[in-house]
């Protein structure tokens, strides 16, 4: 188990203030400037050191990432981009970092922005989070009051500034391509690849979009060093910290900062209280946001949490939101309200997704109440697999992930309830 | 999903300009030259809180939504179609394209709010004020309701969002007493409605133990 010392997000509960005063103390902006000294090169290579994978959910190497941004003048202006468009079903870490630690976010962004060649970031959060923002803002406003924002930010030498834009509702806008469509005042309608937002991104420059939890990771990683954080999780591909949120059946719902692949079990009991009615009232749990299948309690049992364990397990890490499901859940109903959750969001562009996503809330309500045959069932995994991989952007996928792996796992009690549905309409 | 507006409704008022240049100004100024398409958001944003500061002199008071004058407003500030801005301000769910109430009820009943009961708290929204369907406004002009997606508060579930603030960990009797102080117009404390500090645990932190004794907070 992770321990205090270790622990990046000290106010992660809010019980300090979020001014710089107070991030100061905590140990934030401490010699910023030392760290940018040290060089592109230096920063980039302890972050590879480090093995920190992305943390908006699909785990890409963030010194990687970073890497392929241009070396050379292009002639047009390198950006980072911040993704805080924090809506997927079950996560709500990056709101905590933002209302309570927002300067470690604005000092990582000085220092990957550094790193990339970038004079400018934009933090994209989603609209819902007024507060935040709120506080978000006031944090940048006194960075910049500070000079850690500006020309020679934080004495670095390096000149950088910070725009904070809301978005306007559209889960979409999480995805990569479309928050840069978003940002530059259009649909949120995800883009083609290639070109790679690190060759042609924001306003067709090079960009780099990145996680808010990734970049607020960055300041500590360096001052600790990448081996630090690499010293922590199973193995090297899956290192560090995780900031993880529990929701749904558990005694005591809570967000946590725990060491990359802890045991769910240990996870839920040691944090959140247990599982509502005992370990054994367990009934599934999606392990990494609504996106990522559902796991029974029989793999739950020695479930390792962290990428490749739960890839293996035929589900993902995604952004750690863990959604608890106990025994008395109709998970038939839990995985079709993803359904609609999937169709509501779906911004139409793709046909795969825009019609398919429709389709498989409307079957999956028949499911609920068992109105369907037991082909249907196949045609609904056929169907969801035609969808997959089918479409521009991974909407299309994330919605058809949930429902695989309810038919994966919980095929019986679909087949029981169109069983029981016949009965009764016989009778 | 697409929402269905209608610009023409007898509701469209005829003008709409926004109060000042400054803030406009400034907003602009967030983003390159010639890349000023990209305030079109925060615009609509502007415009829908300026409407709704109106909206509330009236009676039955009115919140905060977007005109059509408003964004034709805006397509000639940002020097852009007039379509664009439709486009955009139809596609985000965010940006209300007809009259709402004066208290804004987004309940979130995706999967997360679903298990902790987020049908009790739509059910107190329901009975509390008689609303039974999405965009639908008391006749007072003080509630509208809208069933939403997830809004990222998923620890602290259920939870509704009452225009800019979040009212989390609720149950049936508290959303009651929520609707019922805003009908008077006063607006309950925001955040977890259980005691709890913000995401931690309700029985105490499970870590950040030195942390939690210098705020003078008992670890579980």
């Amino acid at each position: 188990m992770l321990q205090d010392k270790d622990r990046i997000f000290t106010n992660l509960y809010g019980f300090e203030s979020f001014s710089l005063d107070a991030a100061k103390k905590r140990g934030d902006w401490d010699k910023t400037k030392d760290l940018i000294f040290k060089g592109k090169e230096w920063i980039i290579e302890e972050m590879k050191a480090s093995g920190l994978r992305g943390r908006g959910g699909a785990g890409f190497p963030t010194g990687m990432k970073w890497s392929f941004m241009p070396k050379e003048n292009t002639g047009k202006p390198h950006y980072l981009v911040i993704n805080a468009d924090e809506s997927e079903p079950g996560t709500c870490k990056d709101r905590e970092i933002m209302r309570h630690d927002p300067h470690k976010l604005i000092e990582g962004a000085l220092i990957a922005s550094f790193a990339m060649g970038a004079h400018h970031a934009y933090i994209y959060i989603r609209g819902e989070f007024y507060d935040e923002a709120s506080n978000l803002y006031k944090a940048i406003l006194e960075a910049r009051e500070a000079g850690l924002l500006g020309k020679n930010a934080a004495g670095s030498g390096w000149d950088f500034d910070i725009t904070l834009h809301r978005g306007g509702g559209a889960y979409i806008c999480g995805e990569e391509t479309a928050l840069l469509e978003s940002l530059e005042g259009k649909k949120g309608q995800p883009r083609n690849k290639p070109p790679f937002p690190a060759m042609a991104g924001l306003y067709s420059c090079p960009t780099t979009i990145n996680n808010v939890e990734t970049i607020a990771v960055v300041p500590t990683i360096l001052r600790r060093g990448g081996s630090w954080f690499a010293g922590f999780g199973g193995d090297e591909k899956n290192t560090g910290t995780k900031l993880f949120c529990i929701s749904g059946h558990v005694e005591q719902p809570c967000v946590v900062e725990e060491e990359m692949g802890i045991t769910l079990k240990e996870l839920l009991e040691k944090h959140a209280g247990g599982v509502r009615g005992g370990w054994d009232n367990l009934k599934a749990v999606i392990p990494g946001g609504s996106s990522t299948p559902m796991l029974p309690k029989a793999i739950c049992d020695t479930q390792i949490m962290d990428f490749d364990n739960l890839r293996s397990a035929g589900s993902g890490l995604g952004t750690a939101g863990v959604i608890v499901m106990d025994k008395s859940t109709d998970v038939i109903y839990a995985i079709a309200r993803l359904s609609h959750f999937y169709m509501h969001e779906s911004c139409g562009q793709c046909t795969p997704c825009r019609e398919g996503t429709g389709w498989l809330w409307r079957v999956m309500t028949r499911m609920v109440k068992g109105d369907a045959t037991i082909e249907e069932i196949d045609m609904l995994w056929d169907v969801s697999k035609e969808i997959e991989g089918h479409t521009i952007c991974a909407h299309g996928d994330a919605s058809a992930w949930p429902i695989q792996g309810l038919i994966r796992h919980f095929r019986p009690e679909m087949e029981a309830r169109i069983i029981e549905y016949r009965k009764q309409a016989a009778a | 999903m697409k929402k269905k507006f209608d610009l023409n409704a007898p509701y469209q008022p005829k003008d709409f300009k926004f109060k000042g240049k400054k803030k406009v100004e400034e907003i602009i100024a967030r983003y390159p030259k010639g890349r000023q398409q990209s305030a079109v958001m925060p615009l609509l944003d502007l415009a829908q809180r300026e409407v709704g500061a109106d909206g509330l002199k009236l009676n039955p008071p009115v919140g905060g939504w977007i005109p059509r004058a408003a964004m034709d407003h805006i397509a000639e500030v940002l020097d852009m179609p007039a379509m664009r801005v439709y486009e955009v301000a139809s596609f985000y769910s965010m940006y209300n394209m007809e009259p709402v109430g004066k208290y804004l009820l987004q309940v979130c009943t995706t999967t997360p709010c679903w298990l902790c009961r987020s049908d009790d708290i739509m059910k107190a929204v329901k009975d509390t004020t008689g609303l039974s369907h999405n965009y639908e406004t008391t006749k007072d002009g003080y509630f509208t309701l809208i069933e939403v997606e997830c809004l990222g508060a998923c620890t602290n579930a259920p939870m509704v969002q009452i225009n800019d603030d979040f009212y989390e960990d609720l149950t049936y009797d508290r959303m009651v007493e929520i609707l019922k102080s805003l009908q008077n117009d006063e607006i309950p404390e925001k955040g977890p409605q259980n005691g709890r500090l913000n995401a931690m645990a309700k029985g105490g932190p499970t870590s950040l133990e030195e942390q939690a004794k210098k705020a003078g907070i008992s670890a579980a």
